[in-house]
C-alpha cells in the first residue's frame, strides 16, 4: 500500500466519521445530551433525498433540499417533545431512543422495508498514480465543506455568538437577555440538518432502508463521546484518531474488526480522558 | 439530576406483608403447572426469565444509579456461553455455572474502565449501547466456516440451533421437561427478586443507594464509591447473563438479535413502564409488555417497534416514574406530599 494510497483511504476515513458524527456532536456540544434517534435523521436524510431524485431533481439539490428538510424535521421534534425535557437528561435521553423505534417503525410501515438507491454515474479520477472513485472525492470535500460552514457560522456571525455564549454559560446568557428557547431549537435544527445532510450524500453509496441508522450510529457515539464537549475541535480530533484506527485495520483485515479496535481504543482512552479529548480545555469550538 | 423518582423507604426491612405476597407469589409458580397447558407454561417461562433481565437493569438504575443501556451484553454473552460450552462438553451443570461467571470477569473489566474513568452518567449508558451493538455485529460477521470454538459453529446471524436442555444433576439421562424450565425460571426470578430486595438491608446495600443519592458526601464518608458500584455493576451482569442461559435453554436457541438494538431497548421499556423505584415494577411490565407485543403480532398491527417506540415516548413524557409508581401516588396521596416537600 503506497503512501499517496494511505493518505487518501485515511482522508476517507476521517471524512466519513467527520460527517456522520458533526451534527450528533453540534447538539451535544450545545444541550450535552446524545441524540439517539441520530442514526433515524440520517436515515430520513437519505429517504428525503431518494425520493426527490426519483422525483426528478438533481442529486446535489436532493442532498441540500434533504438537508433543509430534517432541519425543519429537527425543530419540530425540539418543539414536540425535547424542549420539555431540559435539565431531565436522561429523559431526553429515553425520549430520542423511543423517537429513534418509532421513526424506524414508521417508515418501514409507510415506505416498506426494503431498501432503495439512486443510480449515478461517477467515474474514477487519477490523482497522484492512484485511481479513486471521485464521488468519494466529493465526500471527503462535502465534510470539509460542513466543518468549514459551521466554524464560520459559529465564528462570525451573531447567532454564533449568541450559541457560544450560550454553550459557555447558559444562566449568564440568559441573564444577558439571550432567549435560550430560540437558540436550543435552532441548534437542535442545525445538528438535525446535518444529520440530514450526512444521511443525503451517502445514499448513492449505501442507498436508503429503514434500519441504515444502525450502521453509523456506534461510531458516531463513539467519536462524539470521545471528542468531548467542543463540537468542532472534538470532532476533528475524535474522527482523525479513530479514522486512521479504522481505515487501516479494515483495510487489513475486516471492517468489523476495525470497529471493535475503535471501540477498545475509546474505552481505553475514556479511562484516562473521562471527559473526553477537548475534555480538559476552556475555550474552544 | 433529581432523585424524587427514587424511592427512599428501600432500606427499612419488608413487612410481613412483603413476605406473604413472597409466599403466594412461591405457591402460584409451584402449582401454575398441574393447572395449565405447556402452551401457556412456555410463555410464561420466558416472561420470568426476561423478568430476570429486566431485574438486572432496574436494580443497577433505581438502587445504584447506573443507567446501563447495555445489559443485553451480558443476556447474550450467558446465552452464547451456555451454548458453546455445553454443546462442547456435553454435560450442562457446569457449563450454566461458567455462563454465568464469565460474563461476570467480562462486566469486572468493562466495569472498571467506564466506572473507574468516572466518565458520566450518560456517557456509560451509551457506551453500553455500543458495546452491546458492537458484539451484536460481531457475531453476525461470524458466518464463516472459520468462526468455531470447540466444536461449535458461531453461524453468524443464523444464531446457534439445538442447544441441549438442562439435565438434572442426579439424573443425566433426563433433560429438564416444560414443568422443569418454568420451575428454574419461575424460581430464579423469585429469588433474585427476594435477594435483591434483601440485600438493600445489608450495608453493601445501603451504601449503594446512599451512593445513588450523594457520590460525593458517601466518598467524604469514607467509602470508595467506585468499588461499590463495580460491585453492582457485576452483580447485575451476573444475573442478566443468568438470564442469558436460561433463554438458551427455554429455547433451545440463542442468535445475534439478543445483543441487539431492539432487545436493548425492551429491557429499557419493561424498567421505564414499571418504574425504577420498586423491584417489582419491572418484573410486572416485563409480563405486561411481552402479553402486549405478543398480541400485538397476532392481531398484526404491523410494526411492533412502532409501538414500543410510542410506548418509550409516552412514558418518558408522561408518565417518568412508570406504572406501578403513578399508581402507587394516586392511591397513597399522603406519600405524594412528602415526596414533594423532598423534592
Amino acid at each position: 500500500m503506497g503512501l499517496s494510497n494511505t493518505i487518501y483511504l485515511a482522508a476517507y476515513a476521517i471524512a466519513l466519521l467527520v460527517l456522520i458524527s458533526l451534527g450528533l456532536a453540534v447538539i451535544f456540544g450545545m444541550m450535552k445530551v446524545i441524540n439517539l434517534a441520530h442514526g433515524e435523521f440520517m436515515m430520513l436524510g437519505a429517504y428525503a433525498c431518494v425520493l426527490c431524485v426519483d422525483a426528478g431533481v438533481p442529486l446535489w439539490l436532493s442532498v441540500l433540499l434533504a438537508a433543509l428538510a430534517l432541519g425543519l424535521f429537527g425543530i419540530v421534534v425540539e418543539r414536540l417533545i425535547i424542549r420539555f425535557l431540559y435539565g431531565r437528561i436522561v429523559d431526553t435521553l429515553l425520549a430520542t431512543w423511543g423517537l429513534s423505534l418509532l421513526l424506524v417503525g414508521g417508515v418501514t410501515t409507510l415506505l416498506g422495508p426494503q431498501g432503495r438507491s439512486v443510480t449515478t454515474d461517477f467515474g474514477n479520477v487519477s490523482i497522484g498514480g492512484i485511481n479513486v472513485s471521485s464521488y468519494n472525492l466529493m465526500l471527503i470535500a462535502v465534510a470539509a465543506a460542513a466543518m468549514l460552514v459551521t466554524w464560520l457560522l459559529a465564528q462570525f456571525t451573531r447567532f454564533g455568538l449568541l450559541v457560544r455564549g450560550t454553550m459557555q454559560d447558559p444562566v449568564i446568557a440568559g441573564a444577558l437577555g439571550v432567549d435560550r428557547s430560540i437558540i436550543y431549537m435552532a441548534t437542535f435544527g442545525y445538528g438535525s440538518a446535518l444529520a440530514g445532510l450526512a444521511g443525503a450524500v451517502l445514499v448513492p453509496i449505501t442507498g436508503a432502508s429503514p434500519t441504515m441508522g444502525l450502521f453509523f450510529v456506534s461510531k458516531a457515539f463513539i467519536t462524539v463521546i470521545v471528542g468531548g464537549h467542543f463540537p468542532l475541535m472534538g470532532t476533528l480530533a475524535a474522527s482523525s484518531l479513530f479514522g486512521a484506527i479504522d481505515g487501516v485495520v479494515s483495510y487489513r483485515w475486516s471492517s468489523v474488526l476495525g470497529e471493535v479496535s475503535v471501540l477498545v481504543v475509546a474505552v481505553v482512552l475514556l479511562r484516562l480522558l473521562p471527559l473526553g479529548i477537548t475534555g480538559r480545555l476552556r475555550r474552544g469550538l | 439530576m433529581s432523585h424524587q423518582e427514587f424511592a427512599s423507604d428501600a432500606a427499612v426491612p419488608p413487612s410481613r406483608w412483603w413476605w406473604l405476597f413472597v409466599a403466594i407469589l412461591a405457591a402460584g409458580i409451584a402449582l401454575t403447572p398441574s393447572y395449565t397447558d405447556a402452551a401457556l407454561q412456555l410463555d410464561v417461562s420466558v416472561i420470568f426469565v426476561f423478568a430476570l433481565l429486566a431485574l438486572s437493569m432496574g436494580f443497577l438504575w433505581g438502587y445504584a444509579g447506573i443507567l446501563s443501556f447495555g445489559q443485553t451484553i451480558f443476556f447474550g454473552l450467558g446465552g452464547y456461553g451456555y451454548a458453546v460450552l455445553a454443546m462442547n462438553a456435553g454435560t450442562t451443570l457446569w457449563p450454566l455455572v461458567a455462563a454465568v461467571v464469565l460474563p461476570m470477569l467480562f462486566s469486572a473489566v468493562l466495569g472498571y474502565f467506564i466506572i473507574y474513568g468516572r466518565i458520566s452518567d450518560i456517557y456509560l449508558s451509551v457506551i453500553t449501547l455500543v458495546v452491546t451493538l458492537i458484539f451484536e455485529k460481531s457475531i453476525r460477521s461470524t458466518s464463516g466456516p472459520d468462526y468455531v470454538i470447540g466444536s461449535v459453529r458461531l453461524n453468524g446471524q443464523n444464531g446457534i440451533p439445538g442447544i441441549p436442555a438442562l439435565q438434572l444433576p442426579w439424573d443425566a439421562a433426563a433433560p429438564l421437561s416444560f414443568d422443569g424450565v418454568f420451575y428454574l425460571a419461575g424460581a430464579a426470578a423469585l429469588l433474585a427478586y427476594v435477594g435483591l430486595r434483601l440485600l438493600l438491608l445489608t450495608p453493601f446495600g445501603r451504601i449503594l443507594v446512599g451512593i445513588r443519592e450523594s457520590e460525593k458526601r458517601m466518598e467524604l464518608l469514607g467509602f470508595d464509591a467506585r468499588a461499590y458500584k463495580l460491585g453492582a455493576f457485576v452483580l447485575a451482569a451476573g444475573i442478566a447473563a443468568l438470564s442469558g442461559a436460561l433463554y438458551a435453554i427455554w429455547g433451545n436457541f440463542v442468535s445475534p438479535e439478543m445483543f441487539g438494538l431492539n432487545q436493548a431497548a425492551q429491557v429499557v421499556i419493561w424498567v421505564i413502564v414499571g418504574g425504577r423505584s420498586t423491584l417489582i415494577g419491572p418484573i410486572v411490565a416485563t409480563g405486561l409488555v411481552q402479553y402486549l407485543s405478543g398480541w400485538l403480532g397476532t392481531v398484526g398491527v404491523g410494526q411492533v417497534t412502532l409501538v414500543l417506540g410510542a410506548v418509550l415516548l409516552v412514558f418518558v413524557l408522561v408518565f417518568p416514574k412508570g406504572l406501578l409508581p403513578t399508581l402507587g401516588g394516586l392511591r397513597w396521596p399522603r406519600r405524594r406530599s412528602r415526596e414533594r416537600r423532598r423534592g
